[in-house]
């Protein structure tokens, strides 16, 4: 081996390992600052932690854009759905009176608020776009009250990283982190352009989140869990989605 | 050696300095290294991008104008494509399997890719002259009759002589320029003006374009543009010498060069 090329190789071999080391630096920071998501891992692992990453810096209090009133799609589109089961129907069959909201976990106080109770805290209104991954989309005035609102009122550990949140099919359950929990826009609603939310746009009571895709925005809410960590949950992924393949974060 | 006397002056420039004082058989590069990698990067990111893409399209394979649009709005023109949505009115009598997830991993990975390699590749073109060198038009390129010339030549579907195989001629210099500088830029900027967390954060990404609906309507349309590049790219290197060009962007080897030697 000639001199030059044994130092090629020394240069190539502290190259990388200064290479790994640096990742190795930056996987920790990111770790302890909250920029890697739930399904990190595999071949797409790395394009969904820059994404998330990324949008974490970029957006953690920047608010989803709202549109003048005359902006209101009409009639609001209701999306296709899986038929709704018997739980469902005989909840509606009483006019929801029923519908609770349990919220447990890292809390001070879990509790369990029907839809009056949630109607009688301050209400919010933003006339958002919801935006689907397939490419349509639509604007609507969300009527709700804040998450964390809901959230203050059970008093959340200082601990807490995500909110977990089901539907009232137990296999539709999803998650987000704090900033997202905390953020203004991100309301448990539960009306729409000055009605009753719709039964085909998630009512009585659905997760509304204006700055991801509408898939996050999960219908039928009646349970919050709120935790450190995601593992225990489905498949440690996050939520229901990356089991069946799309990215638990739904930014873009 | 005769090889280099008969380069004709204004392409002097294009041939490596290098290679003017060293002997024949000693082989000089055709392409830099960063341009054969980052060249190649991006083909595979590419094509990626457009798979996913198309499958991402065919779960909605309907355009419109503005800020929002839906199965209950007008769309602005739709495909004639089965979709793989129900919903999706499409006159066709079946619906495709959902191919979305991973399309969608897919798609954003290889832009990370793309994105990242495209910086590396347009940062180093600015410092080591390639950009001045061998993109930017010659002064003598940009007469009328230089430009006619050229046109002409490629609408004979003239094969390049040897001495060109060493130089981009004035359409393919313009036409790089325009995927570098226009046609990538803008395709990212309209992706991300998709996004409903990014758009958050820099409004103006969508507002300039006109609404969310018309951003993916011209990322449709700049796709396609990169795509007729693609393929005309594809076919100047057929009629210029597939085998050789390929070879000189794999290994930097010029064809003609090792065909002598």
């Amino acid at each position: 081996m000639s001199d030059f090329s044994r130092r090629k190789l020394i240069k190539a071999g502290l190259a990388a390992t200064a290479g790994v080391a640096g990742l190795g630096v930056a996987a920790r920071i990111a770790q302890k600052y909250g920029l890697i998501p739930p399904d990190h891992g595999g071949i797409y692992g790395l394009g969904e932690t820059l994404t998330y990453a990324s949008h974490r810096l970029l957006t953690r209090h920047s608010l989803a854009r709202e549109f003048p009133r005359s902006q209101i799609s009409k009639p609001p589109l209701a999306n296709e759905m899986p038929p709704l089961k018997e739980a469902y129907k005989r909840l509606q069959a009483g006019g929801f009176v029923d519908w609770r909201l349990s919220v447990n976990g890292m809390v001070d106080r879990p509790a369990s608020f029907s839809l009056a109770q949630l109607k009688s805290y301050p209400s919010r209104s933003q006339i958002t776009q919801l935006a689907c991954e397939e490419g349509w989309s639509y604007i609507a005035e969300w009527i709700g009250v804040p998450l964390s609102h809901v959230l203050g009122l059970v008093g959340v550990h200082p601990q807490a990283r995500y909110i977990v949140y089901y539907s009232i099919d137990p296999d539709w359950w999803d998650s987000i982190d704090m900033a997202d929990a905390l953020h203004p826009q991100t309301f448990l609603a539960y009306g729409m352009n000055g009605d009753e939310l719709p039964v085909g746009n998630g009512g009585p009571l659905r997760l509304r989140l204006p700055r991801q895709l509408g898939y996050k925005s999960v219908k039928f809410i009646t349970h919050l869990t709120v935790t450190d960590g995601l593992k225990g949950f489905g498949k440690g992924l996050g939520s229901a989605e990356p089991e069946v393949g799309y990215a638990w974060y739904a930014g873009i | 050696m005769a090889r280099f006397e008969s380069v004709p002056a204004p392409l002097g420039n294009s041939v490596p300095s290098s290679a003017l004082s060293v002997p024949v058989t000693k082989i000089t590069a055709r392409h830099s290294a960063l341009v054969r990698v980052t060249h190649w990067i991006t083909t595979l990111c590419f094509l990626a991008l457009l798979v996913s893409g198309i499958e991402i399209v065919i779960s909605h394979p309907r355009f419109y104008w503005g800020e929002t649009g839906n199965v209950l709005t007008t769309p602005l023109f739709r495909l004639p494509i089965p979709s793989s949505r129900a919903l999706v009115p499409t006159g066709y009598g079946y619906v495709l399997p959902d191919q979305n997830g991973w399309s969608r991993y897919l798609h954003f990975e290889a832009a990370w890719v793309v994105v990242l390699t495209g910086l590396l590749y347009v940062i180093s073109i600015l410092f080591t002259g390639h950009l001045r060198k061998n993109l930017l038009p010659r002064k003598a390129d940009l007469s009328l009759r230089a430009f006619s010339t050229s046109i002409a030549d490629h609408l004979r579907f003239k094969r390049p002589s040897e001495a060109e195989a060493w130089s981009y001629n004035v359409l393919q210099r313009l036409s790089y320029l325009f995927v570098i500088f226009v046609l990538f830029p803008l395709v990212i900027w309209t992706g991300l003006g998709m996004s409903p967390a990014f758009v958050s954060a820099v409004p103006a990404t969508v507002t300039l374009l006109g609404g969310q609906q018309s951003a993916r309507t011209i990322h449709f349309f700049v796709s396609l543009a990169l795509v007729l590049f693609l393929l005309v790219h594809v076919v100047m290197v057929c009629i210029a010498g597939f085998r050789s060009r390929t070879r000189g962007m794999i290994t930097g080897r010029a064809g003609t060069q090792m065909e002598r030697t």
